[in-house]
This record gives structure tokens, sequence and C-alpha cells, in this order.
């Protein structure tokens, strides 16, 4: 036992010892909270927008004057000659023009409908169409009064927070990074400088070895998630619904989970820089990608999200979305636990199979 | 000159020696793009949804039946009240429940207003918000045509104001047009980054860079030695990236191709140089890997590639003039989708040559051959 401690603090000495490392294994979560907290959003603000105004009348500097009005819309400069259209949508200039047609105000009098003209920078397809819904709505104004009252109530989210959606992904991109990662990196790095033959050939036991080494790491990603989820609470008013037992159980379940498949990646790995390419790639990258984090699963095609299902931080989210902010308990979530507890199995075992005693 | 030369044909023949790396460099960004282009969008397919009907007359089936006419919707559970809705949302099996009050067909024939409600799940993903939009909308145009049905009289005729808009560059609203351009950039940047700036600290690491610095070579040859193969492999796999992109998600390619490779071999030297300051500055793999990752990460997510730059707050925006991901997105985009000319980015690609150049000279002055 003695001796496991030893090498337990001899890991932790490398690991802080690298200061550089440190700093940014805990700037990332703060950094990222910060701007999905504060800088990113999907909503539309603050778009570019010119005007091309041909009836210069009462009726269309009242339509100009509510655009300006808004905060979505920036008005950035007017246009007088279709020929300009082309440029200014090209340079970025702005997102859309507006083309009010000439005489707007009497046709609307005298032969009830006045046309508008909405060019829209399709470039970027999703900002694009809220851009025109919003611009319609802005000129169309106000719905009639004597329609059905939709009461539209957004559940677990009143407010529409967006911080509710980024807090579970960000958490399980943190751990796979420090658990995954890290794990198959320092491992990796020991093969490659040498001093793997030293540690092999000392009276450790090779599974002591392992869980020396990834001990410090299953620290590190605790206090990560406990960061994360602090600060999300408190700074951005996250709830945590459900039981904080089982919300920790399910942490712990996934660190160990991200642990054992950076065991595996080392024991596949020849040196650091393939043990890098491989979690930083085919982990990293997927798990932004595919796992539910961004983009929804429902909106991919089938294909991928089968390869979705592969995907341990997928069933993490999920399961973390359910009991932090649903107040799901463990009836609901049984299948998704089940799920990650197999896969980590299946890790271990390939690990342990393919560890090698012996150096070739 | 003849240094650079030689000192590029040793790099060449470790990058192709290293035979496990060379699926991760060519093969690995390719298939990526491929994937991720297909999972990275944000149009809906379809929403799960359920209705609680607890008028069953017939102007409920009627709305009801409409709905499920439509293919956005997929009934996909029929709870009974709307505490099971509730329940159903709560255990993710649904996103949306539209709940349909007892006096629904009673009020619309008396020409009052119905208490419609529709519950949404709002924590998975803006598919149920934008979900709860669209239904919104079918609910009041259905209840338009109901009153047209009734005829309802005596509203005099108002006037009408038209919108017609186009969507230029997209008209079809193709999402991988989008995001295609934008991976490819991204990948690149990556491939620049990591893989230049590991195989300096990798010299560091293995002690070879010690041999190196014994030698009458200059700062800039070995810093051009260790930025121009990559910067080949960069270029080369755009070309590739592109052509495939082409093939297979048939993006339309509007502007001129030269102007393109001109441009992303600036941006190329800029991300390279970087990647070479940061391995200048670290000792391990390690710490080169986890710095390029935090600023790779930083700059993607504020590029515009995800989210919109415009709704960023002010000082978050005056950030991003740092971000040399921001300048070639836009410039990626303007060319390949919207056809614009060297006039019309000049503003972006003066900014990225100004970052190249120093980015460069940064590197290579804070090179040391003695430590």
């Amino acid at each position: 036992m003695k001796r496991f401690f030893a090498f337990v603090k001899k890991e932790f000495l490398h690991i802080f010892r690298d200061r550089r490392t440190l700093v940014i294994l805990f700037g990332i979560p703060i950094v990222q909270l910060l701007l999905f907290g504060y800088a990113l959003t999907n909503e539309v603000r603050n778009v570019k927008v010119v005007v091309a105004d041909y009836a210069r009348d009462e009726k269309s500097r009242e339509i100009i004057g509510r655009l300006q009005a808004s905060p979505w819309f920036q008005l950035v400069g007017t246009a007088d000659n279709p020929n300009q259209y082309e440029s200014i949508l090209r340079s970025g200039k702005a997102k859309e023009i507006i083309v009010i047609e000439h005489g707007f105000a009497q046709k609307l009098v005298h032969d009830r409908v006045g046309k508008i003209q909405l060019i829209a920078d399709a470039s970027e397809p999703n900002t694009a169409q809220l851009i025109i819904n919003y611009t319609t709505a802005i000129i169309n104004g106000a719905p009639p009064a004597s329609m059905i009252e939709v009461k539209t109530r957004m559940l677990y989210n009143e407010n529409m927070k967006e911080a509710y959606n980024f807090i579970p992904g960000l958490m399980a991109m943190i751990l796979m990074l420090i658990s995954a990662m890290m794990t198959a990196i320092t491992i990796t790095r020991e093969k490659e400088m040498g001093t793997m033959e030293i540690l092999l050939a000392s009276p450790l036991k090779p599974i002591q070895i392992i869980l020396g080494k990834v001990t410090p790491y299953m620290i590190l990603s605790l206090v990560n998630a406990i960061i994360i989820v602090g600060v999300g609470t408190n700074l951005f008013g996250v709830p945590i619904k459900g039981s904080l037992m089982l919300l920790m159980f399910e942490v712990m379940l996934f660190i160990f989970l991200a642990l054992s498949l950076g065991i595996l990646i080392s024991t596949v790995s020849a040196n650091q820089m393939a043990a890098m390419a491989i979690s930083g790639f085919g982990l990293m990258l997927p798990t932004i990608l595919l796992s539910g984090f961004i983009f929804p699963i429902k909106n991919m095609p089938l294909p991928l999200q089968i390869i979705s299902n592969l995907m341990p931080p997928r069933w993490f989210i999920e399961i973390n979305r359910m009991v932090m902010l649903k107040g799901a308990d463990i009836t609901l979530v049984w299948k998704q636990t089940l799920i990650l507890m197999v896969m980590s199995a299946v890790f271990i075992f390939i690990s342990m199979k393919k560890f090698k005693i012996r150096l070739e | 000159m003849r240094i650079l030369f030689y000192i590029l044909q040793k790099e060449f023949i470790q990058i192709f020696r290293n035979k496990g790396m060379l699926p991760i460099i060519f093969v690995l960004p390719m298939v990526q793009m491929l994937v991720l282009v297909f999972a990275a969008t944000f149009e809906i397919k379809q929403v799960d949804m359920m209705i609680v009907d607890l008028d069953h007359s017939p102007v409920s089936r009627q709305l009801t039946n409409q709905i499920m006419g439509n293919k956005l919707f997929r009934m996909n559970a029929f709870p009974t009240s709307a505490t099971e809705a509730e329940q159903m949302i709560q255990a993710s099996k649904s996103d949306l429940a539209l709940v349909i009050p007892r006096d629904f067909d009673k009020k619309i024939t008396l020409h009052q207003n119905p208490d419609v409600q529709i519950l949404v799940d709002a924590i998975n993903g803006n598919a149920a918000q934008l979900g709860s939009a669209y239904l919104s909308n079918i609910i009041l145009d259905f209840h338009k045509s109901v009153l047209m049905q009734q005829k309802v009289a005596g509203a005099p005729e108002a006037s009408v104001i038209e919108i017609e808009s186009s969507f230029w560059y997209n008209p079809t609203l193709n999402y991988r047009h989008y995001m295609a351009p934008g991976i490819l950039v991204v990948l690149i940047t990556v491939i620049g980054m990591f893989l230049g700036s590991m195989n300096l600290v990798r010299e560091k690491e293995l002690g070879t860079i010690e041999q190196i610095n014994v030698t009458p070579i200059q700062k800039w040859q070995f810093i051009a030695g260790k930025l121009m193969p990559f910067l080949l492999i960069g270029l080369f796999e755009l070309i590739f990236g592109l052509t495939l992109a082409k093939i297979v998600f048939h993006i339309p390619f509007v502007g001129s191709f030269p102007l393109l490779f001109g441009i992303s071999a600036v941006y190329l030297v800029l991300v390279l140089s970087a990647g070479l300051y940061f391995s200048t500055i670290s000792d391990t793999q390690q710490q080169v890997t986890f710095v390029v990752y935090f600023l790779m990460m930083i700059f993607l997510l504020m590029s515009g590639l995800f989210t919109p730059v415009e709704s960023m707050p002010t000082w978050a925006q005056n950030i991003d003039r740092f971000n040399p991901l921001f300048y070639f997105v836009r410039i990626m985009r303007g060319i390949v989708l919207k056809g614009a000319g060297i006039s019309e980015i000049f503003n972006d690609f003066v900014a990225l040559l100004a970052y190249a150049v120093g980015m460069f000279s940064l590197a290579i002055w804070r090179y040391r051959k003695t430590s």
C-alpha cells in the first residue's frame, strides 16, 4: 500500500510541476462557461440591414423607423440602385436588403396592396430564416386580437435561459478531455520516454501502475465537475432539480468510463502524438458534434444517429439533462446508466487484454 | 537557399517515415468533414409530439388531423391528460404536447377565444421551440380557415402588405452549403496548428533539436523549414477537401479558386506560425497540445461558424478581431458561396496578411538557438 501511495504522490508532483497545463485545465471550463454564458447565442441580434427605399413616403418612413427602433436590426446604410445589392451582400456589409417599392403608400390606399421585397443573404441559412421572420413581424405589426390564444409553456426552462442547454454538454466535454485525453497522454509519455520500463521492472504490479496513474486525474476531473456545476448554479441560475447524490453518482460513473477509455487509448498508441491525435480527433470533435451537445441528434441523418448511440458522452448528456434540469430519478435514467456501465466494463476488459507486461 | 531546400527534404522524409501518422494526417480530416457536415445542422427533421384532446369534438378532431398530416410532427404517444403528458416530457419520451381544452368547440362556435396550451420541452435543444412556434402558426391558420368557413361578416377589407422574400446564394437554405466550407477551414486549421507545433516540440523533447542548433542554420531558415511542409500539406488538403465537398454535397463553387488558394496560403502561414510560436515557449508536447487546443476552442466558438458573430456582445466582438478564424470563415464563405472578389473581401484579407506577417516574425524572434 505504501508503495502505491508513493507512486500516486509522484504522479501528483508531475502534474503540479507542469503549471502551464494545470492553468489550462482549469482555464478551459471557466473560459467556456464565460463564452457560452455571456457571448454565444443562437438568437438574432444587431443584424446589419440596408434599406432601398424607392417610395420615400410617410408609410415607408414609418416602417423604417420601426426597424431602426428594434434591437434586432441595425440600419447600416441605404441603397438606391439594384446594382448595388450584389456587392452589399457579398462584402458582408449587410445581411438583408429591404426594398420598398415606388409609390408604396399610394398603392396601399388605392390598390389595397403594397409590395416590399426582402433579400436575405442565405449563406447563413439559419440566420437568414430568422431574419426574414423577424422583419416580416416588424413590418406587419401586431396580429389582430380576435384569434385563438395559444399559451406556450416552456417546461423546465421557463425563462429560456441558454445556460441550461450547455452546462451538461460542457461537463461531458471537460471530463472527457481531462480523464480520457490526459490519462492517455501520461501513460504514453512514460512509454515514449522509456521510463515505463523502469516502472514495469519495479515491484509495482501493473494494476497498481494503472490505478496510480489515473487517480490524480480522477480527482482533478471531480474538482472540475464541481466547479462547473457550482458556477452554473450560482452564476447562471441553473437548477439541480433532481437528487444531488444521483447526479454525483452519474458524474463519477462517467469519469470512470472516461478514464478507462484513456487507458484503452494508451494501450493502442505507440507515442504521445498518436495518443493525442486519437483522443483529440477521435474523441473531442465527435463529442462536441455528435453527442447532442450543440446540434440536436434528431436532426442528423439516420446513420449518424446510430453512431451517436455509440458515443458515451451522448448518454451522459442525456442523463445529466434529465437529472439536473428535469428532476428525473433513477427510474427514468436506469437504461442510460446501464449503458454507461456496460461501456466502462468493455473498455476495461479490452485494456487489460492489451496491456503488455513485456516490452516488444 | 540551398539550406532551406535540404531542411525541407529532411522534414518531408521524417513526416512520411512516420507511418502511423499518415492516415491521421490525410484520411482523418476528410472522414471527419464528411461525417461532421452531415451532423452539424439545425434543420429540424422531426418533432415528436403528443396531442391531448379533452374536447373530442369534430372541430378538435379536424385540428388534430391537420396537425398529424404535417410531415414535421410525429405523434409518438397518446396521453389522456395534461399531467400524463408532462410526465412523458420529463422522461424525454416526447418533445411537445398540445392540450386542447374541453370547451374548444363551444368557444369557437360562440366566436370566443379557447385556451389552447402547448407544453414544450425547453431542454432538448431548439427543435421543440421552433416546433412550438410552427405549431402556433398552424393553429392560427386553422382558426382563420374555420372563421372563413363560418363566414364572419362585417370586417372591412384591410389593406395588406405583400412581402416577397428571396434568399440569395443559397435559395434552398441548404445547411450543408453553409457548414462544409466552415468545417473544412476548421480541419485545416487543426492540422496546421497541431501538427506543425507538435513537430517542433517533439524535437525538443527527444533532444534532436540540439543537433540542429549547433549547425550554422539561421533562425528564419529553421522556422520556415518547419512551416513549409505543413503549409503544402494543408493546401493539398484544401484542394482535396473542396473537391470532395463538391462531389458529395454539391456545394456550388461560385467564386475564384486561385483567389481562395492564395488567401488560404496566407491563412495557413498565420496559423502555422502561431503553432510554432507556442512550441518555442513550451517544453513538452502535452503543454503545446493543451495550449493549442485551448486557443482553437475559443477561436472556433467565436468564429461565427456555429453562432452568429453579430449576436455577441460588443466586448466579445472586439476580442474577435484577433481571431484568425473569424476572418477566414467569412472569406471562405464569401468566395465559395457568394462569389466575392478581392475588392469585396479586401479588409478581411489585409487583416489576415498583417497577422500572418506578425506571427511569422514573432515565431522567428522567439526561437532561440541557445538555451
